[in-house]
């Protein structure tokens, strides 16, 4: 008896479309050598594509895992799939363009990355931002901490198997969001910091409306500890997973929540105090074994230290101006133009060609939700900087993944790249 | 229940082949879950409690494109991306829609530069736009919308 063989019929692609021989993912014997143990090769262990289409990489990092049975040997990540060019657009953007750009970097904590980027600027050109706006700016750079901890704590949580977190964080993110469509008119892209001060003053009911969040996120807070903290679920799948130690997380330049988690008390907000930040008081919560349940802790401690430090900054606003009255930097309030000569030069030079920083190079850091978000300057005199460089904490927390997910089972490796809670945009940039 | 009070004991219902088949496959959508840069966020706001996109027929999103017929373009593709996308995209199985979500994946958005690829649909077909940087979640929604629309009135076979 004869099988017929079955006809396979091959599809010319059009000419404008990429097939698969194209992918770069091919990688090749040599270079596949350095990265897995010998043992890869000859069969014995199994290697394995995670990425860059998963569901609980958190956006599109590929890892290469070896395998040994369940048991992971290695974990190569392989990062670039968002590689957006933002570091060599900036170099094409004047100075108040570039902060459109920079919405982009941390997706999740928008107005983090405009506070650091405006920060640089201010240190180069060498402009004091009024003590209003500074409060505003901590408010607001709050308030986007928790919105990056709460996507983390929906996704992470949700990777791991409790579904319900992410649809209640969610929705107590929505209000915050809320808040940045108050004052900037956009939910996530907000570009709301100016050099110099603000965009603009928030809208009156702005400190009723922060004030509606200090009441009710306590009692939410509360409901995610009560599902999550004492779960032995939640226990059993991050206590003494993902460890890292003390001195490995400082040699591999973990900062914030990651590092911190381990018992290294490091926050640049303490640290290298910006945006009057010395002004309040709050604490840094600290782990101790440095596993995924520590970096739990500490995230979760940090919201009601992010409240702490809204309700001072709440209590003592001050009125006054929002933005500096340099107006060499920020342009001149409108009514100004119809009678001064000087303000519409101003203005008019703001808004076609920017203002000029001074030559040098300047280095300035926040402590954003990943860890020490940091923003290099280089500037040759002119309207648009010569090179701008992010100090991206996602990228060098993730470099720590495979020390973390060494000996670790497959299982783990989800709750692991959650807890060091990576956001690609910010890695590739 | 709701059906029968409105119609009343119809017993039979008349209608043509294409359109109760269009009125099943835009109502059974099953998006894959494929998120790429800051709109992926926006796509998990919408499928979260407060615009809860499983209202329209599309709570199940599917990690794998085999089990999926439509394609959310979530964020900017870059040139590293871009063949994995069209990877993605021949191994759904047809019928399958495309939409580009925000203005990257419609035209590059704010990135014109060496990295992004100017437009989704440089390698893949688009059959919905939804402009925005990133769009609200209501607007996603009104494409998707827009696209079940555009899946009803889709013939079957092309008619000569």
């Amino acid at each position: 008896m004869t099988v017929a063989e079955p006809q396979f019929q091959i599809e010319e692609s059009p000419q404008n479309t990429v097939t698969a021989s194209d992918t770069q993912l091919d990688i090749t014997l040599d270079q596949l050598k350095k990265l897995v143990s010998p043992r890869a090769l000859t069969g014995d262990t199994m290697l394995l594509n995670m990425g860059p289409q998963h569901p609980s990489t958190h956006g599109v990092l590929r890892l290469l895992l070896e395998l040994d049975g369940e048991t992971v040997i290695s974990c190569v990540p392989d990062i670039g799939f968002l590689h957006t060019g933002i570091e060599k657009t900036h170099e094409g953007k004047n100075y108040t363009k570039g902060i459109v750009l920079t919405d982009r970097i941390d997706y999740l904590a928008p107005l983090i990355c405009n506070l650091a980027y405006v920060g640089a600027v201010e240190k180069l050109v060498g402009v004091d931002v009024p003590i209003r706006a500074q409060y505003i700016r901590v408010i607001l750079a709050e308030l986007t901490r928790m919105n990056s901890h709460l996507v983390w704590l929906g996704t992470h949580a949700l990777d791991i198997g409790a579904m319900s977190m992410f649809l209640y964080t969610f929705r107590e993110r929505e209000m915050l969001l809320d808040i940045f469509e108050l004052v900037s008119g956009a939910r996530m892209m907000t570009s709301y910091f100016r050099v110099g001060g603000l965009w603009r003053d928030v809208p009156d009911h702005f400190v009723d409306a922060v004030r509606n969040i200090l009441k009710v996120f306590p009692q939410r807070l509360l409901d995610y500890e009560k599902l999550l903290r004492e779960n032995p679920l939640w226990k059993e799948r991050t206590v003494g997973v993902g460890v890292i130690g003390r001195e490995d997380a400082i040699a591999y330049g973990m900062t914030g929540p990651s590092l911190r988690g381990s018992g290294v008390n490091y926050d640049v907000r303490k640290a290298m105090p910006y945006s009057s930040y010395d002004h309040f008081d709050f604490s840094v919560p600290l782990g101790s074994t440095g596993d995924v349940y520590d970096r739990y802790r500490c995230r979760m401690d940090e919201f009601y230290q992010s409240l702490k430090i809204i309700e001072q900054a709440l209590d003592r606003l001050p009125n006054g101006p929002i933005v500096t009255d340099n107006r060499k930097v920020a342009p001149p309030p409108k009514h100004e133009i119809a009678y001064s000569m000087e303000s519409l030069i101003h203005h008019f030079k703001l808004w076609t060609e920017g203002f000029h920083a001074p030559e040098g190079e300047v280095y300035h850091a926040v402590e954003s939700g990943k860890g020490e978000f940091g923003v290099f300057i280089s500037s040759d005199g002119g309207p648009k900087p010569r090179r701008v460089h992010f100090r991206a904490p996602s990228l060098c927390n993730l470099q720590a993944l495979p020390h973390m997910s060494k000996g670790a089972l497959i299982a783990d490796i989800v709750g692991i790249v959650g807890s060091v809670d990576i956001v690609l945009g910010e890695v590739d940039r | 229940m709701g059906l029968e009070q409105k119609l009343g004991n119809m017993g039979v219902v008349t209608t043509s082949l294409e359109q109760a088949v269009g009125w099943a496959r835009s109502n059974a959508i099953w998006p894959m879950l494929f998120g790429l840069a800051c709109c992926a966020i926006e796509m998990m706001s919408t499928q979260a409690s407060n615009y809860d996109m499983s209202r329209f027929g599309m709570e199940l999103m599917r990690a794998s494109p085999r089990q999926s017929d439509l394609m959310i373009v979530a964020g900017r593709v870059s040139r590293k991306m871009a063949p994995v996308l069209r990877n993605l995209y021949d191994q759904m199985p047809d019928p399958k829609w495309v939409i580009a979500m925000g203005d990257c994946a419609s035209c590059g958005g704010v990135f014109n530069n060496y990295a992004v690829v100017q437009g989704v649909d440089e390698i893949v077909p688009v059959d919905v736009y939804v402009a925005g940087c990133p769009p609200r979640p209501e607007a996603l929604i009104d494409g998707i919308l827009k696209l079940q629309d555009k899946i009803k009135k889709e013939p079957l076979t092309k008619w000569q």
